[in-house]
């Protein structure tokens, strides 16, 4: 009997790819296991393999074809036995409920990297198209970069890549090492072509064994080279947690000065897509809370260059926190030999007058689409970047609530404790007579993240809650 | 089976560029055999697994499933032959390459195929996904999605076992990446100190995510011997053989049940998908995949076996086809059942009161 052949989703977020090469004619007997085709996506290309033995049939899409949906037909197997029932992909292509339908090809590495479509109230640029269709929300030119830069546009992996090959360059002392980050050029891509450029002596593929590798990142820092550790994920970090604030953090302070910790602990923190409770956390609050740390979550591709080559340059130990699902995205960043940020600055995102928002890496998603949505109902927001979260730089929140007299703090993580929490606790201490209604917060569900679609939708913010908060502080009627 | 021969790429500042010693040979134990309806049990409970898992990759593939998604082909001899091993009572744990585990301790392909769907008839309620199943039913005590972690959780479940003296084992089974964690070293330690039935099973399939082991770990061919530190005897076992396996396991689990303390069991064997759905998996090459599939496939073994003791072939089509239907009712009824129902997001975050 004869099954279609589709083309498969090899991430939860693909739409569309190239079909770039068959490797089986007409008339060909394949087995089950055999590459029937090549099919390319904007960060990977993958085999497609037989699932079935039989006999292809017909080819329905030639190569070199590009575009082509996920789940369309582009091949017929016939299959060997005719007696068997069909366990190939059905004949027509079902209908996948809606919001598990494939996303926008952001970027595939990895199963869990690309945007999950947490439905039709999400901003675009969570689930920007790998076409030229969606632009992600531009933050507000940045007053650190000199007026008329020429500017290019670059993804947050790329200059997250570009910020430690100019610092690797810059200072031999520099080096990375973690898990999959020279041979496989990186789980998530961020360290592609260092281990080219550098070498296996300065970028250095461990085992899986974040403990160690973290106290030794911490041991080599303490005898003054300059460690880029990074963790496939900041989930993985909870097993080398005890370095980084006991081993890392302290050591300064308990040596009285006198040991210096120049490391950077990064990788991609917050929810993923589809991961579930032990791979989709934020733990921004965490180490926030952690005196002998610096803790930067940016979120446009600048920010995180600009960041990350001043955290290595850092004597205090940062914990740099990215986001997965931002590292697709593009952004326009300085064309400038040496750009580096200072730590510790927020910056104004979108200048406005009604109500102040707050919020930092994706988050930064959600505001300034409902930044968007407020100004088309006659309220003009303004937007916070923290950028930084430890030291926190209140008094550029101080001086917009002082003006606005209203705020909203918006993080994905968990509400109690939060970073949210302690932006409204300092307002309130720092501003009080200006405001003219109680600060609120906008985070994740105070939940483990669940795994179904519906669930995981439902456990983290969006705009629209947003939108909600701050038309709820602005005291209008029409407040959800 | 021996391990791929595998060059590592660059050449390593950080690593001996001696070559490296002769590899052990596995105690394959001399052929081992069971008895025709033995094979045909691991037939059937094999291919459960091998189908299960390609379904669940078609399923991935069409958008059902999300996430991570570590699917077991080319192990499946491991976990099957382990099962036909233990007896009622033994728990089992392991990590997140967990479907045919599940599916090897007996439990109902449409709850796990479900919980890969994110429905509510899921084993989780659509909660915890492929990496996060359990069936205390069943004995098996996950799935867990942190590499690592079954070592010190299946010692504590035999550590149980030791307090009420019920006589049970935990079979615990972790990666051979896993293998060069702390945690484990610290378990082995308690463990062997305090005498714990725990059988811990390595699954060495020679590539932690896209590390091959040699590349990762110190006397990478003898991982076996990573307990005898601790007084912990270890044996290397062909885990491709589902017969070896059982044999190993059984005389393994008789040892432990008795009252000697931790067994190691390393199991060689392969995988033959990526690592997740979205590897690439550019660190080997697709002729050293094929020659696993062609040369070393665990059910293919079984199958070659079995005609060798005169089965007839009737009887195995009719097993085949039998196994396709229970996949596809399995994959019909994931795709059918309805999501979780929306204040789910609130329930299980801890035990209920009282």
């Amino acid at each position: 009997m004869p099954v279609d052949i589709l083309m498969p989703a090899l991430s939860p977020t693909m739409e569309e790819g190239t079909l770039a090469k068959w490797h089986v004619r007409e008339g060909d007997a394949i087995r089950a296991g055999d590459v029937v085709a090549e099919i390319e996506t904007d960060k990977a290309t993958m085999e497609v393999e037989a699932i079935e033995d039989g006999i292809i049939q017909s080819i329905l899409v030639p190569e070199g074809t590009e575009h082509v949906p996920v789940n369309r037909p582009i091949a017929i197997l016939q299959l060997e036995d005719d007696e068997a029932p069909a366990v190939g992909a059905p004949t027509a292509p079902p209908a996948a409920p809606a919001q598990m339908q494939p996303q926008a090809d952001a970027q595939d590495i990895f199963a869990s990297e690309p945007a999950p479509d947490f439905g039709e109230t999400e901003p675009e640029v969570e689930t920007a198209p790998a076409g030229p269709q969606a632009a992600p929300a531009e933050p507000a030119p940045d007053t650190e970069i000199p007026a008329g830069t020429d500017m290019a546009d670059m993804t947050v992996r790329q200059a997250l890549r570009d910020a430690m090959a100019e610092e690797m360059r810059r200072d031999g002392d520099v080096f990375v090492m973690g898990e999959e980050v020279a041979e496989y050029q990186g789980a998530y891509k961020v360290t592609q072509g260092l281990l080219e450029e550098f070498g296996a002596r300065r970028v250095i593929d461990t085992p899986i064994t974040e403990y160690g590798f973290a106290g030794i990142g911490v041991g080599a820092a303490f005898a003054g080279l300059r460690p880029v550790v990074e963790f496939m994920t900041w989930n993985f970090a909870l097993q080398a947690i005890d370095h980084i604030i006991n081993s890392a953090a302290k050591t300064h302070y308990m040596s009285g000065g006198q040991m210096r910790c120049p490391i950077v602990f990064r990788g991609p923190n917050g929810a993923a897509a589809r991961v579930a409770a032990q791979h989709s956390q934020d733990f921004s609050s965490l180490y926030a809370q952690i005196p002998g740390l610096k803790v930067i979550a940016p979120y446009g591709a600048a920010d995180a260059k600009g960041l990350l080559k001043a955290a290595i340059r850092e004597d205090t130990p940062v914990v740099f926190l990215e986001n997965e699902i931002l590292y697709g995205q593009t952004f326009a960043v300085p064309r400038l030999d040496d750009f580096v940020l200072p730590i510790g600055k927020a910056r104004i995102a979108r200048p406005g007058n009604d109500v102040t928002l707050v919020s930092y890496s994706r988050g930064l998603a959600y505001t300034l689409d409902a930044a968007e949505q407020l100004a088309e109902q006659g309220i003009d927001a303004e937007v916070i970047d923290l950028r930084t979260l430890r030291p926190l730089d209140i008094e550029t929140v101080l001086a917009s609530v002082r003006k606005t007299n209203r705020i909203v703090a918006v993080e994905e993580g968990w509400p109690i404790c939060s970073v949210g929490t302690e932006i409204c606790a300092q307002v309130t201490a720092g501003a009080f007579d200006y405001l003219d209604a109680p600060p609120l917060k906008i985070t994740g569900a105070d939940v483990p993240m669940p795994y179904a679609a519906n669930l995981e939708k439902l456990a983290l913010p969006s705009a629209q809650l947003v939108v909600s908060a701050a038309k709820s502080v602005c005291y209008r009627e029409d407040a959800a | 089976m021996t391990s791929p021969s595998l060059t590592p790429g660059a050449a390593n500042f950080w690593m001996d560029q001696r070559p490296s010693e002769p590899s052990n040979e596995p105690e394959s134990p001399a052929g081992p055999a069971l008895s025709p309806e033995d094979y045909l049990s691991a037939y059937r409970r094999m291919l459960l697994v091998r189908r299960f898992e390609e379904k669940a990759g078609q399923l991935y593939g069409m958008g059902y499933i999300g996430g991570f998604c570590h699917l077991y082909i080319g192990q499946e001899a491991v976990v099957t032959g382990m099962m036909m091993a233990k007896r009622d009572g033994d728990q089992v744990i392991t990590s997140y390459r967990d479907h045919g585990h599940m599916l090897a301790t007996g439990m109902d392909p449409k709850g796990v195929m479900a919980e890969l769907t994110g429905r509510r008839s899921g084993y989780s309620k659509g909660k915890g996904g492929s990496m996060h199943m359990f069936s205390v039913e069943k004995g098996f005590y996950g799935g867990h999605g942190i590499v690592g972690t079954p070592a010190p959780l299946g010692t504590g479940l035999a550590f149980a076992n030791k307090y009420r003296g019920n006589g049970n084992v935990c079979l615990t089974f972790f990666g051979e990446g896993a293998a060069n964690q702390g945690q484990v070293y610290e378990s082995f330690n308690m463990a062997s100190l305090w005498k714990l039935p725990v059988l811990y099973i390595i699954e060495n399939n020679h590539y932690a995510m896209g590390t091959a082991v040699e590349r990762a770990t110190a006397r990478a061919e003898e991982l076996y011997h990573r307990g005898l530190a601790f007084g912990i005897p270890g044996r290397q076992i062909d885990g491709m053989d589902v017969a070896a396996v059982k044999a190993a396991g059984e005389e393994a689990l008789e040892s432990v049940r008795s009252g000697n303390g931790p067994m190691i069991l390393e199991a060689l064997t392969y995988r033959y998908r990526g690592h997740s759905m979205s590897d690439p998996a550019k660190y080997r090459t697709r002729e050293e995949v094929q020659d696993m599939r062609q040369h070393h496939d665990p059910i293919e073994l079984v199958h070659k076996r079995l005609a060798e003791l005169g089965q007839n072939d009737d009887e195995l089509k009719a097993i085949d086809k039998e196994i396709r239907t229970i996949v596809n009712e399995a994959a019909q009824f994931a795709q059918d059942e309805p999501e979780p129902d929306p204040s789910e997001l609130w329930t299980d975050v801890v035990a209920p009161e009282g």
